[in-house]
């Protein structure tokens, strides 16, 4: 099979065939490479190709397998990370101009486990500026578009990775996930998408947006190639001090426990709010094949699911108003160009630096905290975060893991909702729940294509620490709809 | 006219004496230039993340012990924000709602007499770097050596009244946070300062005035001083019809005088939230008593034992209590000659004073070891040397550091042969028959003459005490 042909396959198949030894990682990089070259001006899901670096990583992972080296478990396969994430050496934009020109001295700890893990980093993906959006349309180096209809939208934030999994530039890219940003991306892509458990993954080095809901997680392909993208990247890092203490179980040795006797919860609120039948219907069908493997569907409630996204649009603002501050133009990124004083110096830097969706967010954030206010927004918006977290608490005493719709629609036109940032927020009232609540959660493809419809996502919650057990509820499925 | 009366508070920062700095390891210290102790951490670079110190958190815990504080089992970090360039995350990470240490305070001495004055709360933060403003060109320049380094701010309730309190107080404390070896306290360097609440009341008054902060003064002179001045010219706004402004003032040593800085309506707005990057410290009792446990006997402690245990004066006690090394020093030498009042003579008097006099603190590097001046002073209590011998071995000890069995062999020890003696004062009544045929009329002042002879011929050594009864003995034969 030639190098080309093999970035069709999934992260599991071209590490079998670079093991084998049919193919090199300097070939199957440089294939990849060449359709990131050939779409990337159509698709724009990547902001920086880091070609020299990727094909001397490439080669040094190729020497080392001559010489009868052990390589890691990602084998020298060409992977995509989104641009919030640190690479030494490599820009990173956090696709915001006042970054532009900003190379970081350091690598993230996803990024540094990744290398280690034999992963060729080929270059930096797409998202909305500081992974606020939900449209990939924030993007200071422009939208992304959708390559399973490229009139549409790839979701957001994390358009660029989803993007470049659908269109097989490469098997395995990082997202971040905030309030949906993997899961909502991998569902209008048709690609899975997983956000860890709070706390599994470090977030050193990833540019923070809102640091108690931020989580790196994979998309890719298949749910196999998610499971092992997870074995390397969970654990705990001492340079996190959120990251969870101890030793994760191996997630790609839950993959084949099938889902017989799992009690998969069904919340009601996500079958109602603003959710376009179709995508209910195709949830409803997966449900079906699930109740077929075995499963017993239990109806829970989630009842303070519809102050979730307000919840979350002032805790997320208000972090994010913080941890925005430091891009003040006086020790790195863009300072502007001329000004007379201090203040005129922040203010020009940051208003040319920032784009519109984050001076809004800045601005709600700040005002949340904002002395006499705090207590009306942020300390209560905290406590009915604590209540959506009990919904779960008590959903999970009765059922094993959480099934419902990751997104009410399907991927949407480019500009079609810009102009309203209220519907936009809307995109992620079925994702943002679960990461209020720090729980796994992913989005998996459940949609039958075969009428040339658009993807679908399914999402699976599950409580605190179980990627395991989601992961195996997605990988039965997954078998059943490839091989029926 | 009104009887007015001043309400002080005290805010110090104190630089906790650790390795490296609060959330990172970069070093904490003497740096070779701006921006050496820095790294992508303490710079507030995209992505990167605090990791709390141990080592500060168990500074602090000494501190609030030493204090007499509670330990909090659970505290926050809160953010707080401002923007300015020396503060690389446009927050400084600090303690809010939930501080590390409450309560507690400090005892010091005002006029002679032991006052307690109580603390609010203890809270750790991080410093902020230094903004340098050059005075030709149109530009400003940061170094962040001094970012992220720990700090603990001690807040005292507005508990003193005059500037005399204030600058007790400071001592005190400063004497504790040293003692217990949180900081190493230095004024200079900035690593002991303080911020100062003013405000002035009619005596009897229950309500407090407006009040202005003075900010970074950073001597005990200038502590006083600055309060002094600013008691001073409230009570002259308000007896002139007007009103104190709440407003934040600097001291201006130069002028003698504190100007306004920012006023109220320029205050922050802070927006403290609890920093999602750090975790609630928990603190579990086993470790506070630990480092109880380990804590150093404390100044006041130390002074009160002195006074009991070897009977010291209060003000010796004081003295020999200022540092840590000065009171080792002084026990050591103590219980080394069993002579502890001499021992303290000998350190408050000659030792401290040759030392006042060079402008240096009692410390490893002084010229004259405890050992030394231990073994000096047994050759006094032996009876080997002379007092005035002593004070010629002690200046050839502190002056060229010879040691003292050497100075004797050099000079010879005393001479208290009585015989010997009894010669010497014989040949001076031999040679001055005039001034003994005076004495003899009852001229009895020159017995001092005769004394004085003997010990001139004898350059010195003779034992003052033997001379003095054997020339008595002759000359009243």
């Amino acid at each position: 099979m030639s190098a080309d042909a093999l970035l069709d396959r999934s992260l599991t198949e071209q590490v079998a065939a670079l093991r084998a030894r049919e193919v090199t990682s300097a070939a199957l990089t440089e294939a990849a490479l060449a359709r990131i070259g050939r779409d990337n001006p159509r698709l724009n899901a990547g902001i920086t190709v880091d070609r020299v670096a990727a094909l001397s990583a490439a080669a040094a992972i190729d020497a080392k397998r001559s010489a009868g080296a052990e390589i890691g478990p990602l084998s020298g396969v060409p992977v995509g990370l989104k641009d919030m994430i640190c690479t030494e050496g490599l820009r990173t934009t956090a696709a915001s101009k006042i970054l532009d020109t900003f190379i970081p001295p350091y690598d993230a700890t996803v990024a540094a486990r990744i290398r280690s893990a034999g992963g060729v980093i080929v270059g930096k993906l797409n998202q909305d500026e500081f992974a606020m959006g939900s449209s990939n349309e924030n993007s200071a180096y422009g939208p992304v578009r959708n390559p399973v209809d490229e009139t549409r939208s790839p979701g957001g934030s994390s358009g660029g990775s989803a993007a470049a999994v659908a269109a097989r530039h490469c098997a395995l890219t990082l997202g971040t996930d905030t309030g949906g940003s993997i899961r909502q991306p991998a569902s209008f892509c048709g690609v899975v998408g997983v956000k860890p458990t709070y706390g599994r993954v470090s977030r050193w080095g990833v540019v923070a947006f809102a640091s108690s809901l931020d989580q790196v997680g994979p998309l890719t392909a298949t749910v196999e190639d998610a499971a092992i993208a997870l074995d390397v990247l969970m654990g705990h890092d001492p340079k996190d001090s959120t990251s969870i203490v101890g030793a994760p179980e191996s997630v790609a040795a839950a993959l084949d426990r099938g889902v017989g006797g799992l009690k998969i919860g069904i919340p009601a609120e996500y079958f109602t709010q603003g959710c376009d039948e179709e995508v209910a219907a195709a949830v409803r069908k997966a449900l079906s094949t699930y109740e077929r493997l075995g499963a017993t569907l239990v109806d829970v409630s989630l009842p303070h699911t519809p102050y979730a996204v307000a919840t979350y649009y002032l805790i997320a603002t208000a972090e994010a108003s913080s941890n925005l501050a430091r891009y003040d133009g006086v020790r790195y990124g863009r300072r502007a160009e001329a000004y007379s004083g201090l203040a005129d110096m922040y203010g020009r830097s940051r208003a040319e630096g920032f784009g519109d969706e984050v001076k809004r967010r800045v601005m709600l954030g700040t005002y949340a905290l904002s002395a006499g206010y705090y207590d009306a927004y942020y300390l209560k918006a905290q406590r009915v975060r604590t209540l959506i977290s009990r919904d779960f608490a008590r959903a999970f005493e009765r059922c094993d893991v959480i099934a419902a719709p990751t997104s009410p629609v399907t991927a949407i036109g480019l500009g079609e909702r810009v102009a309203d940032p209220l519907q936009m927020y809307l995109l992620d009232v079925f994702t943002i729940p679960a990461s209020l609540a720090g729980l796994p959660c992913m989005s998996l493809p459940c949609a039958d294509r075969d009428g040339g419809g658009l993807p679908i996502g399914l999402q699976l919650i599950a409580p605190p620490l179980q990627e395991g057990r989601m992961i195996s509820a997605a990988a039965a499925y997954e078998r059943e709809v490839s091989h029926g | 006219m009104a009887e007015w009366e001043a309400v002080i508070g005290l805010e110090v920062h104190v630089q906790l004496a650790t390795a490296s700095k609060l959330f990172c390891g970069a070093p904490v210290g003497d740096a070779t230039g701006p921006n050496q102790n820095v790294d992508p951490v303490t710079l507030g670079m995209p992505g990167v993340l605090p990791v709390l110190n141990r080592e500060a958190v168990e500074l602090a815990i000494r501190v609030g012990l030493a204090l007499g504080c509670d330990i909090a089992e659970h505290s926050r970090f809160a953010r707080k924000h401002y923007f300015y360039p020396d503060l690389p995350k446009g927050y400084q990470i600090s303690q809010y709602d939930q501080p590390l240490i409450v309560g507690g305070g400090v005892w010091a001495a005002v006029d002679g007499a032991e006052r307690f004055f109580e603390l609010t709360r203890i809270h750790l933060e991080e410093d902020a770097g230094k903004t340098i403003h050059s005075s030709s060109a149109s530009k400003s320049f940061v170094d962040f050596n001094r970012a992220c380094v720990p700090l603990v701010e001690i807040v005292s309730e507005p508990c003193m009244r005059t500037a005399g309190e204030a600058v007790a107080y400071l001592k005190a404390l400063h004497q504790i946070v040293v003692a217990v070896g949180a900081s190493d306290g230095n004024l200079e360097k900035g690593n002991f300062r303080c911020d100062a609440n003013v405000s002035v009341r009619e005596r009897g008054a229950t309500q407090l005035g407006t009040r202005t902060e003075i900010k970074n003064v950073n001597s005990f002179r200038f502590v006083g001083r600055a309060i002094d001045y600013e008691v001073h010219r409230q009570c002259n706004v308000i007896e002139s019809g007007g009103a104190v402004v709440q407003e934040t003032r600097l001291w201006d040593e130069a002028g003698g005088r504190t100007r306004s800085m920012r006023s109220k309506e320029h205050a922050h707005d802070y927006r403290y939230f609890p920093d999602p990057d750090l975790m609630v410290l928990e603190v579990p009792r086993r470790w506070v008593e630990e480092i109880f446990e380990a804590l150093p006997e404390l100044p006041r402690d130390r002074r009160q034992r002195f006074e009991r245990e070897y009977a010291l004066t209060p003000y010796d006690a004081e003295v020999l209590t200022q540092t840590v090394y000065r009171a080792d020093y002084f026990e050591s030498v103590a219980a080394a000659t069993d002579d502890a009042k001499l021992a303290a003579n000998w350190i408050t008097g000659e030792l401290l004073a040759a030392l006042n006099k060079d402008g240096v603190e009692l410390d490893a590097g002084s010229p004259v070891s405890p050992e030394a001046l231990a073994e000096m002073l047994r050759l006094l209590i032996g009876g080997v040397i002379s007092g005035k011998m002593a004070k010629q071995c002690f200046a050839a000890m502190y002056a060229q550091g010879v040691g003292p069995s050497a100075w004797v062999e050099e000079h010879g020890g005393q001479i208290t042969d009585e015989g010997a003696i009894e010669q010497e004062v014989q040949r001076v009544l031999d040679a001055n028959p005039g001034q003994v045929s005076a004495y003899r009329a009852g001229k009895v002042k020159l017995l001092g003459f005769f004394v004085g002879q003997v010990m001139k011929a004898t350059r010195g050594k003779a034992n003052p005490q033997s001379v003095n009864a054997i020339a008595r003995r002759l000359l009243d034969a």
